[in-house]
C-alpha cells in the first residue's frame, strides 16, 4: 500500500480533520452561521387564518389516494379536525364556514363508509358549539347520512338526540332522532336502550300516555328476546303507570 | 448453475449488509413507529385504526423505496465496476447472473417485510397482519423484477427510478382511473374520449393489479381473507415471469 492509499485510509477511511485546509473549515462555519441568521430574519410562519375552502371530487381524491382510500380518509380527517388550530392562531369552531365542514366529512365518509370518525366529529364536536343554527346544521347530517347504514352509524346519531335534547332543548327534533333509531337499528349487538331512547324524550315531553303506547306496543310485538329488556321495560311500564295515577 | 446462483444471491445480500440497508430500515421503522403514536395522540375516536392505517401506508412505501433504490443501485455498480463483465466472462451463463440478483434481493425483500411488519402486530389481529406481509413481499418481488428490468434497459439511475416509481404508482391506480374514465359527468362521444379510455384499458391490461395487494382494509377492518392471497400469489407468479423473460430478453441483447 503506497503512502497515498495509507494517508487516505486512516481513521477508517476518511482523513484528519486537521487535513482539511482552513479556508474550507472556516467556509463552512460561515456558511452554517449565514443559515441560522437567515432563518432568525426571515423564517417563521406569517401568522393568517385560513378559511376553509370547499373539497376536491370524490373522484380526484381517489387518484390521488393511489387507491388506498381508507389512509386518506383519515389523514383528511384529523386534518379537517385541526382546522381549526392553525400554527399561530386559533379559530373558533362557529367561525367555520360548515357548509364546507360539511362538505368535508361527506368527502371523508364516501372515501371509507365504514369509519365513524366524521360523524362522531359532527355530532360530539362541530355540533357542540354555541350557535344553534350551526348545531342543527350538524345534527341534520348526521340525521341524513344515518340512513345509509343505522346499524353502524347509530352511535352518532344516539349523541344526536342527546345534543337535541339537552343542549338545544328541542324534544321533537330529539324524538325525530330517537325514532328513526327505534325504526331503523336492527342489529342484536345494540344496546336496548338505543332502540327505547324515544320513550324517554316523550316521558320528558310530558308525553306519559304515548310512551306507554310504545313501550306497551314493544312487548307485545314480540320484537324484544332478551329477558334483561323485557324487564326493564316492563319495570318503567309500571313506573308510567304510577306517574299516572299520581 | 444452481451453486453460482447462490452464491450471487450471499453476495447481493452481504452486500446490503455492507451498505447499512438494515440500519437505514430498522431507523427508519422506529421513527416510523413514532409517527404513528404521534397520530393516535391526535385522534379523538377510531384511535388504532388511524394509527394502523397511517403507520401501513407510510411502511409499505418505505419498502418499495428502500427495495427499489437498492436494486437499481447494486446493478448499476456492478455494470460500472465491470463486476457483470467479469462474471459472464466466467463459465456462467447470463440467466444465471439474473437468477442470482433476484434470488440474492428476493431474500431482502423478505427480511424488509418481515421487519416493516412488526409495529403492526401492535395494532391489527395477527392473521391479517401476516396476510398483509405475504402480500407485501409478492408486491416487493414484482418491485424488484420491474427494477432489474428497467436498470439494464435504461443504463442510468434517475430514468430507471423515475420508471419504477411511475409503474408502481400507476398500477396502484390504474382500476380507479379506469373507473373514472368509463364514467365521466358528461356524457360525451368525442373520438379522443374514446381513444384515451381505450389506452387506459391497454394500460390496466399490462399493468399488475397492484391496488389489490397489501390492502390497508384488511388491517384497519380485517376484511383480508386466504382468497386475497390466492390473487396476490397468482398475479405476482405471473408478472414476475413475464418481467424476467422481458429482463432476461434484453441481458441477452446486451453487448459487454
Amino acid at each position: 500500500m503506497s503512502v497515498f492509499e495509507k494517508g487516505l485510509l486512516l481513521h477508517g477511511g476518511e482523513r484528519k480533520i486537521h487535513d482539511v485546509p482552513d479556508i474550507v473549515k472556516i467556509f463552512l462555519v460561515i456558511t452554517f452561521l449565514s443559515q441560522l441568521f437567515f432563518h432568525a430574519v426571515t423564517g417563521g410562519q406569517v401568522v393568517k387564518a385560513e378559511q376553509l375552502y370547499s373539497p376536491p371530487s370524490q373522484a380526484y381524491m381517489r387518484i390521488l389516494s393511489f387507491s388506498d382510500e381508507i389512509v386518506l380518509s383519515k389523514i383528511t380527517m384529523l386534518w379537517l379536525q385541526a382546522f381549526d388550530n392553525q400554527p399561530g392562531i386559533s379559530i373558533p369552531f362557529r367561525q367555520l364556514d360548515y357548509n364546507k365542514v360539511i362538505q368535508w366529512l361527506n368527502l371523508v365518509l364516501e372515501l371509507d363508509p365504514l369509519g365513524q370518525y366524521p360523524l362522531l366529529m359532527a355530532s360530539r364536536v362541530y355540533a357542540e358549539v354555541a350557535d344553534n343554527a350551526r348545531k342543527k346544521v350538524m345534527l341534520e347530517f348526521v340525521f341524513n347520512k344515518f340512513f345509509e347504514d343505522p346499524n353502524r352509524r347509530w352511535p352518532a346519531l344516539a349523541q344526536a338526540v342527546f345534543v337535541a335534547k339537552y343542549r338545544l332543548k328541542d324534544y321533537q327534533l330529539a324524538f325525530k332522532y330517537a325514532d328513526a333509531l327505534a325504526v331503523n337499528v336492527t342489529a342484536k349487538n345494540v344496546p336496548f336502550w338505543v332502540k327505547e331512547m324515544h320513550i324517554y324524550v316523550l316521558e320528558d315531553m310530558g308525553e306519559i300516555e304515548s310512551a306507554k303506547i310504545l313501550i306497551g306496543g314493544l312487548l307485545d310485538s314480540g320484537a324484544i328476546d332478551d329477558a334483561h329488556e323485557i324487564r326493564f321495560l316492563q319495570e318503567r311500564l309500571k313506573k308510567l303507570e304510577e306517574e299516572k295515577t299520581n | 448453475m444452481k451453486f453460482s446462483v447462490f452464491t450471487i444471491a450471499r453476495y447481493t445480500c452481504v452486500e446490503a449488509i455492507r451498505n447499512r440497508l438494515f440500519v437505514l430500515l430498522l431507523t427508519g421503522i422506529l421513527i416510523i413507529f413514532g409517527l404513528g403514536e404521534f397520530v393516535g395522540e391526535i385522534a379523538i375516536t377510531e384511535t388504532q385504526q388511524i394509527q394502523v392505517s397511517i403507520l401501513a401506508f407510510v411502511l409499505r412505501f418505505t419498502a418499495v423505496l428502500i427495495i427499489s433504490l437498492f436494486v437499481i443501485g447494486s446493478l448499476v455498480r456492478e455494470f460500472n465496476d465491470n463486476a457483470v463483465s467479469m462474471i459472464i466472462s466466467l463459465p456462467v451463463p447470463r440467466h444465471v447472473y439474473y437468477f442470482g440478483k433476484f434470488t440474492g434481493f428476493s431474500l431482502l425483500a423478505l427480511i424488509i417485510a418481515v421487519l416493516i411488519s412488526l409495529p403492526l402486530w401492535i395494532y391489527s389481529p395477527a392473521g391479517q397482519v401476516g396476510l398483509w406481509t405475504v402480500s407485501l413481499i409478492c408486491e416487493l418481488l414484482i418491485l424488484i423484477s420491474i427494477s432489474m428490468l428497467f436498470i439494464l434497459t435504461l443504463e442510468n439511475i434517475p430514468l430507471a427510478f423515475t420508471a419504477v416509481t411511475a409503474f408502481y404508482l400507476l398500477a396502484r391506480s390504474i382500476n380507479t382511473i379506469l373507473l373514472i374514465g368509463q364514467s365521466p359527468i358528461l356524457e360525451s362521444t368525442a373520438l379522443s374520449q374514446k381513444f384515451m379510455n381505450i389506452l387506459v384499458l391497454i394500460i390496466a391490461y399490462i399493468l399488475p393489479d397492484l391496488d389489490k395487494f397489501t390492502q390497508t382494509s384488511w388491517l384497519v377492518y380485517a376484511f383480508g381473507t386466504i382468497h386475497n392471497l390466492y390473487f396476490v400469489c397468482l398475479q405476482t407468479l405471473i408478472y414476475l415471469a413475464f418481467l424476467s423473460a422481458a429482463a432476461l430478453f434484453d441481458l441477452y441483447r446486451k453487448n459487454f
